[in-house]
């Protein structure tokens, strides 16, 4: 009988029977803080203590192996807004999410439609898509590079098509497309599953009601799969502009670590790795980057959040 | 009538749609498996497209070499991340969506503040620390690193809160402890969720490739990505496409196969959390 009335909370108006929760809330907590300890000790050791080392970093003039550091205040910022290297980095990574972010969500919300509609072998079709992600970036990579390389299917294809030959690895106009495309191919899939299981939580009995008023399947989808979708698409469009501002893998595979040709694809990451590790007492500036792309990304995804809702509208 | 056959052109054309978009994505995969079995000869005179013989000179020269180890070191630090991350992450996100204790929200709401901040942020001092602790060039230290992922968290949370308690409290009311309830009673009923977990989290670990550029410099340590990386390198000199080709190709075979066994379970959970690269 007590056990019951423990179990349930009866929170009865004041002056009448007040359960006395407190030894089982306390048990309860103490076994939550248990089972949260090893996630809470990880986590500030290896995430809220950097975070708050990089902004105490992001002012000093850091020799990584010596071990000194002097104050430097915002000279380091000043340092990256002269550095040619700096406007080469933003330029390259803002192209690089203005093609892939938008590209990558409408591919995969279109296979993701479509996949939706009465297809047969939808899961093998789902297991085949689904590979380019399963790929680590650097066995993608590298299998673009063959296929972009000199002697490598595409250049070859063009080659006996158009008769032009282009030298996609080593021109730089074309370097970074190439990391694009890669990029594209291998994170759609991973958003069009996001899509698909958002797409069935949408009744069907929505969609028949507007075929029933003569909708083609564009319409249909463009009228209610697409608003139906939209807190998806902000996590879809979130995690996309979280991830490709961080885009580091593919370029430095693809470039051996320098960002050519000609810092063609030296990405935001690709410099603060730079500044990290390759050059001397300029451990504070990489720090100063990292904090300046942190800002960068907050404000990316808070102007994408004015466009997007994300709670989106279920009228 | 007429209505018929348009649904039979449009089925054509969405089926046209997808088996034209597999193709593309297969194409590379193809070209690189045909790759791996050709000469390095052939590859240079790039003849024809089929390999002359199936040629395995690739595949011994990778397995004879460093690869093996190099697949070894992933293969055990994804093993043991992914047991250790999966026991964290649902520890955590079942408290989170259990217990009613003090700070509850609060811890919530920090671990979603801090994925918002970039991995650039935090690697370098991650790195600096790691080092101070004497775990440079340590498959520990990539193991302490990876444990904790905060998407895995919320979605577990986010799980148990949409489950019913009903199973709990009767084990609670039999006497059960919550150690006892926790792990005899959620986490079977939990399975799918574990499972689609797991896949995301080896996965994770397999394929990355900054973190153990950051922590693992020396050759003997390195991970399949890295060591992929340093020997195409190499190989790329030579022109040695096949041998890299191989490389690649190996490295994706056992994340093929886990995904191609835990698949059911990831394809009926609904995929909302897990990150993006």
């Amino acid at each position: 009988m007590s056990a019951i009335a423990k179990v349930s909370k009866i929170d009865k108006v004041a002056g009448v029977s007040k359960i006395d929760n407190s030894g089982r809330s306390n048990r309860d907590a103490r076994t939550a803080w248990a089972f949260l300890a090893p996630t809470l000790l990880l986590t500030a050791l290896f995430m809220l203590g950097p975070v708050l080392f990089a902004l105490y970093a992001s002012t000093q003039k850091m020799d990584l192996i010596g071990g000194h550091s002097s104050w430097a205040g915002l000279k380091n910022l000043d340092y990256l807004l002269d550095d040619h290297k700096f406007w080469a980095a933003c330029r390259n990574t803002l192209r690089y999410v203005l093609f892939v972010v938008p590209a990558q969500t409408v591919l995969a919300l279109v296979l993701a439609c479509v996949l939706n509609s009465r297809i047969r072998f939808k899961r093998g079709f789902v297991t085949l898509l689904f590979l380019p992600t399963l790929t680590s970036s650097a066995a993608m990579t590298m299998i673009f590079m063959w296929l972009f390389n000199n002697n490598g299917l595409v250049t070859q294809f063009i080659q006996t098509h158009t008769g032009i030959t282009i030298r996609f690895l080593s021109d730089p106009a074309w370097a970074l497309p190439v990391i694009m495309l890669m990029n594209v191919f291998s994170t759609t899939p991973h958003f069009m599953i996001v899509f698909l299981a958002g797409l069935q939580n949408i009744p069907r009995n929505l969609y028949e009601a507007m075929a029933l008023d003569g909708a083609g399947p564009v319409a249909r989808h463009w009228y209610i799969s697409v608003p139906q979708l939209a807190p998806i698409t902000f996590y879809v469009v979130t995690m996309g502009l979280i991830g490709c501002f961080q885009v580091f893998d593919q370029a430095f595979i693809m470039s051996g670590g320098d960002g050519g040709p000609e810092d063609s694809t030296l990405t935001f990451t690709l410099l603060i790795y730079h500044f990290a590790f390759k050059t001397y007492n300029t451990m504070g500036l990489a720090c100063m980057l990292a904090v300046v792309l942190t800002v960068i990304i907050l404000s990316a995804t808070t102007l994408m959040n004015r466009f997007i809702k994300s709670d989106g509208s279920n009228a | 009538m007429s209505r018929r056959l348009g649904d039979r052109a449009g089925s054509l054309g969405l089926h046209g749609f997808l088996v034209f978009y597999a193709l593309l994505t297969l194409t590379p995969f193809v070209w690189a498996v045909l790759t791996s079995f050709k000469s390095v000869r052939e590859i240079a005179l790039a003849e024809s497209i089929l390999p002359v013989a199936l040629n395995l000179n690739a595949y011994r020269q990778i397995l004879g070499s460093e690869f093996s180890t190099w697949f070894y070191n992933s293969m055990s630090v994804a093993i043991i991340v992914t047991i250790a991350s999966v026991a964290a992450n649902t520890l955590a996100g079942y408290a989170l969506a259990r217990f009613r204790f003090v700070g509850r929200k609060s811890i919530f709401q920090a671990l979603l503040l801090i994925i918002m901040v970039p991995a650039q942020v935090t690697m370098i001092p991650a790195f600096l620390i790691v080092a101070r602790m004497g775990l440079a060039d340590t498959h520990t230290a990539l193991v302490l690193t990876s444990v904790v992922n905060i998407g895995s968290i919320f979605m577990m949370r986010q799980f148990f809160i949409n489950f019913p308690t009903d199973i709990e409290e009767a084990a609670k009311l039999d006497g059960c402890s919550p150690i006892a309830t926790f792990v005899c009673i959620v986490l079977p009923m939990a399975a799918p969720a574990l499972a689609t977990q797991a896949i995301f989290i080896f996965m994770g670990v397999w394929n990355e490739f900054m973190k153990p550029l950051l922590y693992i410099s020396s050759v003997d340590n390195y991970m399949l990505t890295q060591g992929l990386n340093a020997a195409a390198k190499q190989y790329e000199k030579s022109a040695a496409w096949n041998i890299i080709m191989a490389g690649s190709i190996v490295s994706i075979v056992p994340i093929l196969l886990i995904y191609i066994g835990l698949n059911k379970y990831f394809l009926t959970l609904n995929d909302q959390t897990a990150g993006s690269k």
